[in-house]
């Protein structure tokens, strides 16, 4: 069985501040980071491997930068990294981002299950998955706490969800994608045998051309969405903070609340 | 680079640094008194080209084009979400929005309503905005599964081809929406705060918040249609009842090929104690570190009793185990903006913050007067939430009359 992870490099958010004076964000000296939920889904992947013998690969599309992301993954015990790096790609929306993940995994064949985070922290849009999926005309689960097992003869594997109001059990039959939350998994720190075979290990680069994609269904031109302007929210007013006894903070506090309340 | 990417003239560039100030992402250095991008970081958002007072910044982006097929796509279509057999809150707050959208637009709004026994609940739609409500009902249909659903939409939209398509930013329609983009080839923004109509390009114009809400972005989608959007709940605003229920309905019969035999539902169990999920609330009261036991959190539950609000928590709270994750707010948990967030001995990190720093009206309560959580706070008290909390649940038991 093969297991593909797919992973994004995001700006360490902790350290995202607003310049008061030109109202953007200071980025300056602002670590990079693999996107929190994906974390889940690579430890997701090693276990796995722990249990069921599978065979783990690791993808992201993004600048040269990003492999130091995919050999963080490796380090904690994924097989096989893979670095989509292309300057085509620049500017790829959601559409053009799962259709080049969608051929990467497609070129590495074979595989039994896609496993992505739930969201990335910078872009936020959730659409990557189920984008991948639809690519690949493959099932998904989306939001999953839990792989409760995987059938490996009949390729059946049952997940439970996490929705709004409680939590939902589906059956997939594999090949499947899902895209899991924090509450599956405990993401394991890297061994120090594993960031020694990490540093070593060869990582393959392919660019749109190794995927068989025309410049201009990828990047910019490939995505049917198109920012036009990005702007900093209005910073939200000064906040009324009461001090004093207790009796007649909280009095002044449902003062405030009253109208909003009733 | 051909007709593509982003490019500084260098024959207007003055080296006044001025893109290099707004640029959301660092990609801009000067070099011998010259802006360079760096374009692995740009994103080519433009910022640095609406800020340049020389036009010395060229940005290349696909032309708008007119073509024909456009023109022949007319509606906005709102998916009327289900709710335990209930239409969802948002799914009105949409119906409410593709009205002025579709006054701008010259159309109508009709609604995409699937599941089964339906008939009822059709009526209900037309007071609250609907002109037209398309309907597929049918047992398959019962539970929802994004697969199946998403391939009744894309037939839908073949055949009637929308203009705009709206949907709820919810689990259900997020995990929905994106596979329709992909199969009809649209454009897709996610999780919009805000949308409005220019009217002479006919394009809406989508208003979202990115990095956690540290960012907003404009985002169109010029030459695909329909124009698809998930929106946030709790942000448009549902209409009044209108008293005039009439409206077409159009019946939709398909034969059973839609059904995806890959995926089967098996159970679905409803989280206990809570009577508001955080999705649904006005009001949340969340809870943190500062409770310091498990016991503890009887006090922020008696208070969202009293005012019919929702329980959130930070993650300090959930990792301690002392609530759910399913209540956890914040950067690996949900995003949330009701009309009213309280936080109750929580210190405010930032990865907390992007979860909830939307909401309307913020309350902190918290010892620290440092605490970061005053600094978006609306109104905050300073002090010992096991004396607060307890004082604000009887106040507003009184006044509430609970
Ligand atoms: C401010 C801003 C707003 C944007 N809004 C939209 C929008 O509304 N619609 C739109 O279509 N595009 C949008 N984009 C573009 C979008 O951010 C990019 O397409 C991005 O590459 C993927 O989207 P995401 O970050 O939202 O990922 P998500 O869809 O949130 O990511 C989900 C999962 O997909 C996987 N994944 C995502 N990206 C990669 C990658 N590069 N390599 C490997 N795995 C990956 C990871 O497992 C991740 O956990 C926006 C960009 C910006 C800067
Ligand atoms: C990758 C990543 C993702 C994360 N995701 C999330 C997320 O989704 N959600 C989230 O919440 N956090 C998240 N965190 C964790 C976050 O950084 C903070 O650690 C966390 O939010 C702290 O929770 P807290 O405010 O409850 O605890 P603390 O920071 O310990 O704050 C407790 C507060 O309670 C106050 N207090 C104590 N006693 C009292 C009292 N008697 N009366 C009044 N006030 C009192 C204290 O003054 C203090 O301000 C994430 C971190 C990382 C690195």
């Amino acid at each position: 069985m093969k297991v593909i992870v797919c992973i994004k490099q995001v700006p360490e958010t902790t350290e995202v501040k607003i310049n008061p004076e030109t109202n953007t964000l200071i980025r300056e000296g602002v670590a990079s980071i693999i996107n929190p939920f994906d974390m889940y889904a690579i430890e997701e992947a090693i276990r796995l491997k722990e249990r069921y013998g599978v065979q783990t690969f690791v993808i992201t599309m993004g600048p040269p930068q990003a492999e130091s992301a995919l050999r963080e993954a490796l380090s904690m015990g994924i097989d096989e990294a893979i670095h989509l790096s292309d300057k085509a790609f620049a500017g790829s929306d959601t559409w053009a981002t799962s259709l080049v993940l969608a051929k990467a995994i497609e070129k590495i064949g074979n595989y039994d299950l896609i496993i992505c985070g739930k969201q990335a922290s910078d872009g936020d849009t959730a659409q990557v998955g189920p984008g991948i999926a639809t690519h690949l005309n493959l099932p998904q689960a989306t939001y999953v706490r839990k792989i409760d097992s995987i059938d490996g003869k009949n390729k059946i594997m049952r997940v439970e969800r996490l929705l709004e109001d409680g939590y939902e059990i589906l059956e997939v039959f594999l090949p499947a994608l899902i895209t899991v939350v924090k509450e599956i998994n405990e993401p394991r720190l890297p061994s120090l045998r594993g960031k020694l075979r990490a540093k070593k290990q060869a990582i393959s680069v392919w660019a749109h051309t190794d995927l068989g994609l025309k410049e201009e269904e990828v990047g910019l031109s490939g995505s049917p969405t198109q920012v036009v302007k990005i702007f900093t929210p209005p910073p939200r007013p000064k906040g009324a903070i009461f001090e004093g006894e207790p009796e007649e903070c909280v009095d002044k506090l449902v003062e405030k609340l009253k109208t909003h309340i009733l | 680079m051909k007709d593509r990417g982003i490019k500084v003239i260098k024959e207007k560039c003055v080296g006044c640094g001025l893109c290099i100030k707004v640029c959301p992402f660092s990609a801009i250095v000067l070099e011998d008194k010259l802006a360079v991008i760096d374009l692995s970081k740009c994103n080519l958002c433009g910022a640095c080209k609406d800020a340049c007072k020389f036009g010395a910044i060229e940005i290349f982006k696909p032309q708008i084009v007119d073509t024909g097929v456009i023109k022949d796509y007319k509606g906005v279509w709102v998916f009327i979400e289900e709710e335990e057999g209930k239409i969802a809150g948002v799914s009105f707050e949409l119906l409410g929005k593709a009205r002025e959208l579709a006054k701008d637009l010259n159309s109508e709004v009709v609604g995409i309503y699937l599941g089964y026994n339906l008939k009822e609940k059709i009526p209900i739609l037309f007071r609250k905005g609907a002109d037209k409500v398309i309907v597929v009902d049918k047992p398959e249909l019962k539970v929802f599964i994004s697969e199946n659903y998403a391939n009744v939409i894309v037939y839908l939209i073949e055949k009637y081809k929308p203009e705009v398509f709206l949907a709820g930013a919810t689990t259900a329609g997020r995990s929905l929406v994106s596979r329709i983009a992909v199969k009809v080839h649209a454009g897709l923004t996610a999780d919009c705060t805000g949308l409005e109509i220019d009217k002479e390009r006919r394009l809406l114009i989508q208003t979202r918040p990115a990095f956690g809400g540290n960012i907003m972005a404009q985002i169109i989608t010029p030459n695909h249609r329909p124009q698809m959007a998930t929106v946030r709940h709790k942000v448009m605003k549902e209409l009044e009842e209108s008293s005039s229920s009439v409206g077409e309905v159009i019946e939709e019969n398909l034969d059973g090929e839609f059904i995806d035999q890959r995926v089967r539902f098996i159970d679905f169990i409803k989280e206990e104690g809570y009577k508001v999920n955080l999705a649904d609330a006005d009001i949340i009261v969340s809870g943190g570190r500062g409770l310091g036991a498990p016991d503890n959190f009887k006090l922020i539950r008696e208070l969202a009793e009293v005012l019919g609000a929702a329980v959130g928590a930070s993650r300090a709270a959930v990792d301690s185990g002392w609530i759910p994750y399913s209540h956890q707010v914040g950067q690996t948990g949900r995003t949330v903006s009701p009309k009213i967030y309280i936080a109750c001995g929580i210190s405010g990190q930032i990865q907390h913050l992007v979860g909830m720093q939307s909401s309307k009206i913020i309350v902190a309560i918290n010892k620290d007067p440092e605490a970061p959580i005053f600094k978006v706070a609306n109104y905050g008290i300073v002090g010992d939430l096991f004396k607060i909390v307890p004082l604000l649940t009887q106040k507003f038991k009184e006044i509430l009359k609970r």
